[in-house]
């Protein structure tokens, strides 16, 4: 599982004593559970990708910082990420002050709702991202950003390993196919995330390959409502 | 759950999910996708688009200091990790959590004002261009036939109303715009209640209702 890192990735270098624990740990919780076969253990399918053990290093180390406030794993995080959500937020209008001061309140969101990411529903890319969008609308829009009730997934909901690693493939497939659009496409829904988009002129950029990483999250649902109760 | 028929569309949820929409939009959008488990896959999945998005993003550095500064953020923060999630609203509430939020608590905080005919509003307090507001029609009562100069969305809390598009039942949203002259009547029984925004003033067909409007607010 972390044996593919590119090596020119310095990333990925620090953190390898962080990552056993977390790892096993999620690993431990999952073997209880009924899973399909091919899944189980540490042997990742043979298909892996750098850039999914890449996030598996990610989710790694958001576990870390749950379950045992690591300040070496969220350093990693921060080294990952805080660049591209400062980019990100310039992208959309910050200025340089403005991008510094989001990224490091939304690096510390972070650490505080560690326990809130559900890697059978997203990937870390994707948690960051709502993070520094909401971090966004407070304080570019001055707005409030009504949240859909709470599906937050408890102790007793730790998500099947096997859930989370379909995922991963899914979010890397979309990725890709993200990365395969015709620039022109691509650049309409960057300036959609970006916010330069009205509603209207939205609706251009809404034609994306999504019915697989769809079913993905809404079996995850299920599974959720099903613990609830 | 399962019986919602009319979802919300692509676009609404790529805005949504992007955090272009507006507030009172925003506020329908939540309250639906709190019903509505299709409509939050769909939104997440657009969730997902914006987290590849930061990935590709390309970076930007930090002051030399933003790693300390951050963990000096955290370490002002109370020691106090979230409470783990608890169920903070009852199941028999009408209002999903993020409506509630708004109104201060369920329906029987809602202060109603009239509108005469029976009809019921209570706007609330948003900071976008656009309106948001609970309406609450007797059942049997049609609302004045209005068409849009803009974007509406009505979304069914309690009862249910009818109008050319179909019915339209707990859960359900309608999406309306300028092409849409409707007459929404609620179904005979119960109070409708809905909750609807718009971004623009709705335009009535009939006199009386357009000589009312500038005091009804609607």
């Amino acid at each position: 599982m972390i044996k593919n890192f590119t090596a020119s990735d310095p990333n990925n270098a620090a953190g390898r004593k962080t990552l056993q624990m977390p790892t096993k740990s999620l690993i431990k919780d999952a073997s209880v559970r009924q899973q399909p076969p091919g899944y189980g253990g540490r042997k990742m399918p043979s298909v892996e990708t750098p850039q999914t053990s890449e996030n598996d290093n990610l989710v790694a180390l958001v576990a870390a910082i749950r379950d045992h406030k690591d300040r070496q794993a969220f350093a990693e995080l921060f080294r990952h990420f805080a660049p591209r959500v400062k980019a990100f937020l310039m992208k959309s209008g910050a200025n340089e002050g403005l991008a510094e001061e989001c990224t490091q309140e939304v690096m510390a969101t972070l650490w505080t709702k560690a326990h809130m990411f559900d890697p059978s529903r997203a990937s870390v890319s994707t948690w960051v991202f709502t993070i520094a969008r909401n971090r966004k609308i407070d304080a570019f829009r001055r707005m409030r950003r009504p949240e859909p009730e709470d599906l937050a997934w408890g102790p007793e909901a730790e998500p099947d390993q096997a859930d989370v690693m379909s995922f991963r493939q899914e979010s890397k497939k979309l990725a890709d196919a993200i990365a395969a659009l015709p620039e022109k496409q691509r650049d309409l829904i960057q300036a959609a995330y970006f916010g330069d988009l009205s509603h209207a002129q939205i609706a251009d950029a809404t034609g994306l390959p999504l019915g697989t990483i769809k079913s993905r999250i809404r079996l995850a649902l299920e599974r959720l409502r099903h613990t609830m109760g | 759950m399962s019986n919602i028929k009319h979802h919300l569309t692509d676009e609404l949820l790529m805005s949504y999910a992007a955090g272009s929409l507006d507030e009172g939009f925003s506020l329908v959008v939540a309250t639906h996708v709190s019903m509505c488990d299709d409509c939050r896959a769909r939104s997440e999945a657009y969730e997902a688009v914006g987290g590849a998005m930061v990935d590709q993003c390309e970076v930007v550095q930090l002051s030399d200091h933003a790693l300390d500064q951050t963990f000096a953020l955290i370490d002002a923060m109370p020691d106090k990790p979230d409470a783990p999630w608890v169920e903070n609203r009852s199941k028999d509430d009408v209002f999903p959590t993020p409506l509630q939020d708004y109104v201060g608590g369920d329906l029987d905080k809602v202060k109603w004002r009239s509108l005469g005919g029976g009809v019921m509003q209570a706007v609330l307090k948003t900071a976008g261009e656009d309106k948001v507001r609970l309406l609450r029609i007797p059942g049997g009562t049609a609302m004045p036939d209005h068409g849009h100069r803009g974007l509406e969305l009505t979304m069914v809390l309690k009862g249910a109303f009818e109008d050319d598009d179909g019915h339209f039942g707990r859960g359900d949203v309608e999406v309306a715009n300028e092409d849409l002259h409707h007459t929404p009547v609620a179904v005979a029984g119960e109070d409708c209640i809905c909750l609807a925004a718009t971004d623009a003033p709705l335009r009535f067909k009939g006199l009386m209702p357009r000589i009312a409007q500038p005091f009804l607010g609607i």
